[in-house]
C-alpha cells in the first residue's frame, strides 16, 4: 500500500518519504507521525489513570473496560457516570485549546497571538462574572454566558481590527487592548461583589474541571465533531498564510476567505472549551508550540497540537487532584506551573527542524 | 524620448525572440490602468504589452509605481479603472487556483517562517497544485527537485532557510517560485539586501530560467547596469507613467536616464556584456574635459 521512495535516482540529498495510494499522496513526516502516535497513547493512558484514582479505586484494567461497556455495575456507574464526564471534557478542552491556539499562531505568524492573548477568554470571564455578581445565572447558566462572551470579544476584535482586510497584526494589537478592558471589567466585577459571588467568580476564572458532567461534555463534543475535522481540512491553507499574505495569495490562496474561516474555527474551539472548562491558563499558549518542537516542524502541527493540549490538561487535572490530599485545586493553577517549565526547556533547548533528533 | 507603447515594441519583440517563441508564451497586457491606494493615485493611464518568452525589467525612481504595477500584475492589487489580461482574459475573472498555476509572484523581502527548511518552503510552491487528499505527488516530487537543482539548492534542502545566508536565502524563495511551474514569474527587486555577488548570482538565476525554462519573467530592478545585462525589455517608470521601454540599449540613454531619475550621466558600453552602462555625474563629479569618452552621448 504505502511505497515510500527515497528518492536516490533525482536528488540523493533529499529525504521524503512519500506515501502514495494514487490518488492519494502525502508528505511522510517520520518523527511528526512518531510524537503524534506517542501523545496519543500518553493522552490515552493519562485519561485512564485520572478516571481510575478517587475514593472508589478502579483498576487501570478495569477503566479499560468499563469504557467498553464490561464490569461491574457498581464499576460501570462510577467510570461512566461520575468521573468519565470530567475526563471527557478535560480532554476535549485540551484538544479544543491545543488546536485553537495552532490555528491562531499559524494564521498571525506569532506565538504571542494565542486566543487566550488576544482577549477572547477574557472576554467569556466578564461575561460569566456579569452573570454571577449580577444574578442572571438563574436564568442563563455559566456555560452559556462564557459562549457568548467569547463569541461577542471575538466578533469586536475582529471588527475592530478590519481595515481594507483583516492582519495578523492588527488582530493580536487590538485583541491585547480588547483583553485588557475585559479583564479590567472582571475585576471590578469581582471587587463590587458579595465574598460568595466573588468566590464562585475566581473558581470560574481560574479554569476548572470540579463537578463537569455530561451536561458540560455534551456541546463541547458536538462542536468538536465539526470544528476537529474543518481544523484539519484548514492546514493546508495555513501552511501558505504562514509565508505571509501576498506569497499566499500567489500561491492560490483566498487570503481573506481563509482567514475568516481559521478565525471562525478558532474562536470556535475557544469559545466551546472556554464555556465548558473555563480558562485553562496557558494551554492555548503552550500546546501548539510545545508540539511544534517536538515534532521539529516550522509550524504548529494541528493534530499534534491538540494532542499535547489534552496531556497538558488531563497531566494538571491528575496533579491538582493528587498533589494536595483532601483537595482538589483548579487545574487552570496546575497547567500554568507545569506547562511553563515544559516550553522553556523546550525553548532553551532550540532544536530547530529539520536538524534531525 | 516618450515612446508611445506596444507599437514600436510590437516590432522589436519579433527580432529578438526567435529562440524561445512557442504557441504555449503567455501574453500578459495591460489596458489603461489605473491603481491607487486610498486616494492616491500611483499608476494612471498605463497600457503595456509584456514580451512573452522574454525578461522584462521595470525600472525607475522610488515611488515611480513599478512596484505597485507589479503588484497589479499578480492581482495583489484591484485596478481602479482598466484591465490586467492574462491569454486575453480579465485577471480577476480567472479562478485564484488557475491563476496560481499559470503566474508566480515572488515579492521583496518575504520572511521564511522560524526554522522551515529549504525543502518545506519549496514544497509550498506546489500549494496550487495540490489537494488535501494530494499532497505530494510524484509530480509534486519531480517539480521539486528539478526545481532545488536548477537553483542549486539540492545540498541545502534540509537545512532551515533562516540559517543559510542572504543569496541562498533567496534562492530557496526563487527555488518556491520555480516549482510552482508557472510560465510567469513576476519578481520585485529579487536582489534586495544581497551582496554584489550575489546579486549576480541570482540574476544569472533568473537568465537561466529564461533560457532554460522558457518562462516569461518581469522584475522590478533597481540596478540599471543590471536592468540592461539581465533583460530583454526595459521598461523606465517615472510618476506612474512609462516613459520608454524597448531594448535596453535603445531605452537606456543619458537622456532617459536624466528624465526618469532625474540625474545626469553619460552611457558607456560594458565592456562585458556589450550592454548600456550608466554612468553617474554627481555635483562634484564631472567628466574630465579631454580626451573626451568616444561612447559619450550628445
Amino acid at each position: 500500500m504505502t511505497l515510500p521512495t527515497a528518492d536516490s535516482a533525482a536528488a540523493p540529498r533529499v529525504r521524503a518519504l512519500r506515501l502514495a495510494v494514487p490518488p492519494v499522496s502525502a508528505l511522510l513526516r517520520p518523527r511528526l507521525i512518531a510524537v503524534s502516535a506517542g501523545l496519543a497513547v500518553a493522552v490515552f493512558l493519562v485519561f485512564c489513570w485520572g478516571v481510575s484514582i478517587g475514593d472508589y479505586p478502579v483498576s487501570l484494567l478495569g477503566v479499560v473496560k468499563a469504557l467498553v461497556d464490561k464490569g461491574d455495575p457498581g464499576t460501570l456507574l462510577v467510570v461512566r457516570d461520575l468521573r468519565l464526564p470530567r475526563a471527557v471534557v478535560g480532554l476535549l478542552v485540551g484538544i479544543a485549546f491545543g488546536i485553537s491556539g495552532a490555528l491562531f499562531q499559524t494564521m498571525t505568524r506569532n506565538p504571542l497571538a494565542s486566543p487566550d492573548m488576544i482577549g477572547l477568554t477574557e472576554g467569556a470571564g466578564t461575561a460569566v462574572v456579569a452573570g454571577i455578581v449580577w444574578g442572571w445565572d438563574s436564568h442563563v447558566s455559566a456555560q452559556t454566558l462564557g459562549l457568548l462572551g467569547a463569541l461577542g470579544t471575538a466578533l469586536i476584535v475582529y471588527l475592530l481590527s478590519w481595515k481594507r482586510g483583516s492582519t495578523g497584526y492588527r488582530i493580536i494589537l487590538i485583541g491585547i487592548g480588547v483583553s485588557w478592558i475585559c479583564s479590567s471589567a472582571t475585576d471590578y466585577l469581582v471587587a463590587n461583589g458579595s465574598r460568595f459571588q466573588a468566590s464562585e467568580s475566581i473558581g470560574w476564572l481560574v479554569g476548572n474541571l470540579n463537578g463537569r458532567t455530561w451536561d458540560q461534555a455534551r456541546p463541547l463534543a458536538l462542536a468538536l465533531l465539526v470544528l476537529l475535522p474543518v481544523s484539519l481540512l484548514l492546514g493546508r491553507q495555513l501552511r501558505t498564510l504562514q509565508l505571509g499574505d501576498d506569497v499566499a495569495a500567489g500561491l492560490g490562496t483566498r487570503v481573506q476567505t481563509v482567514r475568516l474561516a481559521v478565525l471562525v474555527t478558532g474562536v470556535g474551539l475557544i469559545a466551546f472549551g472556554t464555556a465548558a472548562a473555563g480558562p485553562i491558563a496557558f494551554v492555548a499558549l503552550a500546546a501548539p508550540q510545545t508540539a511544534q518542537r517536538l515534532a521539529g516542524t516550522a509550524w504548529p502541527p494541528t493534530l499534534a497540537s491538540g494532542l499535547t493540549g489534552a496531556l497538558m490538561v488531563l497531566v494538571g487535572d491528575l496533579v491538582a487532584r493528587e498533589v494536595i490530599p483532601g483537595t482538589e485545586l483548579p487545574v487552570g493553577i496546575v497547567t500554568g506551573v507545569i506547562g511553563a517549565p515544559v516550553l522553556l526547556w523546550l525553548l532553551t533547548r532550540a532544536n530547530r527542524a529539520g536538524s534531525g533528533g | 524620448m516618450p515612446t508611445p507603447p506596444a507599437a514600436t515594441e510590437r516590432t522589436q519583440r519579433t527580432e529578438r525572440t526567435e529562440r524561445t517563441e512557442s504557441p504555449a508564451h503567455p501574453e500578459l497586457t495591460v489596458r489603461s490602468l489605473h491603481l491607487a491606494y486610498d486616494d492616491r493615485q500611483i499608476v494612471s493611464d498605463l497600457d503595456l504589452a509584456v514580451p512573452p518568452g522574454q525578461v522584462t525589467a521595470i525600472v525607475g525612481a522610488n515611488a515611480c509605481g513599478k512596484s505597485t504595477l507589479l503588484r497589479a500584475l499578480a492581482r495583489l492589487l484591484t485596478p481602479r479603472r482598466g484591465t490586467v489580461e492574462l491569454d486575453g482574459r480579465v485577471l480577476q475573472s480567472i479562478p485564484t487556483r488557475e491563476l496560481a498555476q499559470r503566474l508566480g509572484m515572488l515579492p521583496q523581502g518575504p520572511v521564511t517562517p522560524e526554522g522551515m527548511t529549504v525543502l518545506d518552503l519549496v514544497n509550498r510552491g506546489r500549494s496550487p497544485h495540490q489537494t488535501w487528499w494530494r499532497q505530494w505527488s510524484r509530480a509534486d516530487e519531480l517539480a521539486v527537485h528539478a526545481a532545488l537543482a536548477a537553483t542549486g539548492m539540492t545540498e541545502l534542502a534540509d537545512r532551515p532557510v533562516d540559517e543559510l545566508s542572504g543569496g541562498q536565502r533567496q534562492r530557496a524563495w526563487i527555488a518556491m517560485a520555480v516549482a510552482q511551474g508557472t510560465p510567469v514569474l513576476l519578481l520585485d527587486e529579487p536582489t534586495t539586501y544581497l551582496d554584489l555577488a550575489h546579486q549576480i548570482d541570482v540574476l544569472d538565476l533568473v537568465t537561466d530560467l529564461n533560457r532554460n525554462e522558457h518562462r516569461t519573467v518581469v522584475m522590478v530592478l533597481h540596478d540599471l547596469n543590471q536592468a540592461c545585462r539581465y533583460a530583454d525589455h526595459i521598461i523606465a517608470m517615472k510618476s506612474g507613467r512609462i516613459v520608454a521601454q524597448g531594448e535596453p540599449a535603445e531605452v537606456i540613454t543619458a537622456e532617459t536616464v536624466e528624465e526618469v531619475f532625474g540625474l545626469r550621466c553619460q552611457v558607456a558600453q560594458d565592456p562585458v556584456s556589450g550592454t548600456p552602462m550608466v554612468i553617474p555625474m554627481g555635483r562634484h563629479h564631472t567628466p574630465a574635459p579631454a580626451p573626451a569618452p568616444a561612447t559619450a552621448t550628445g
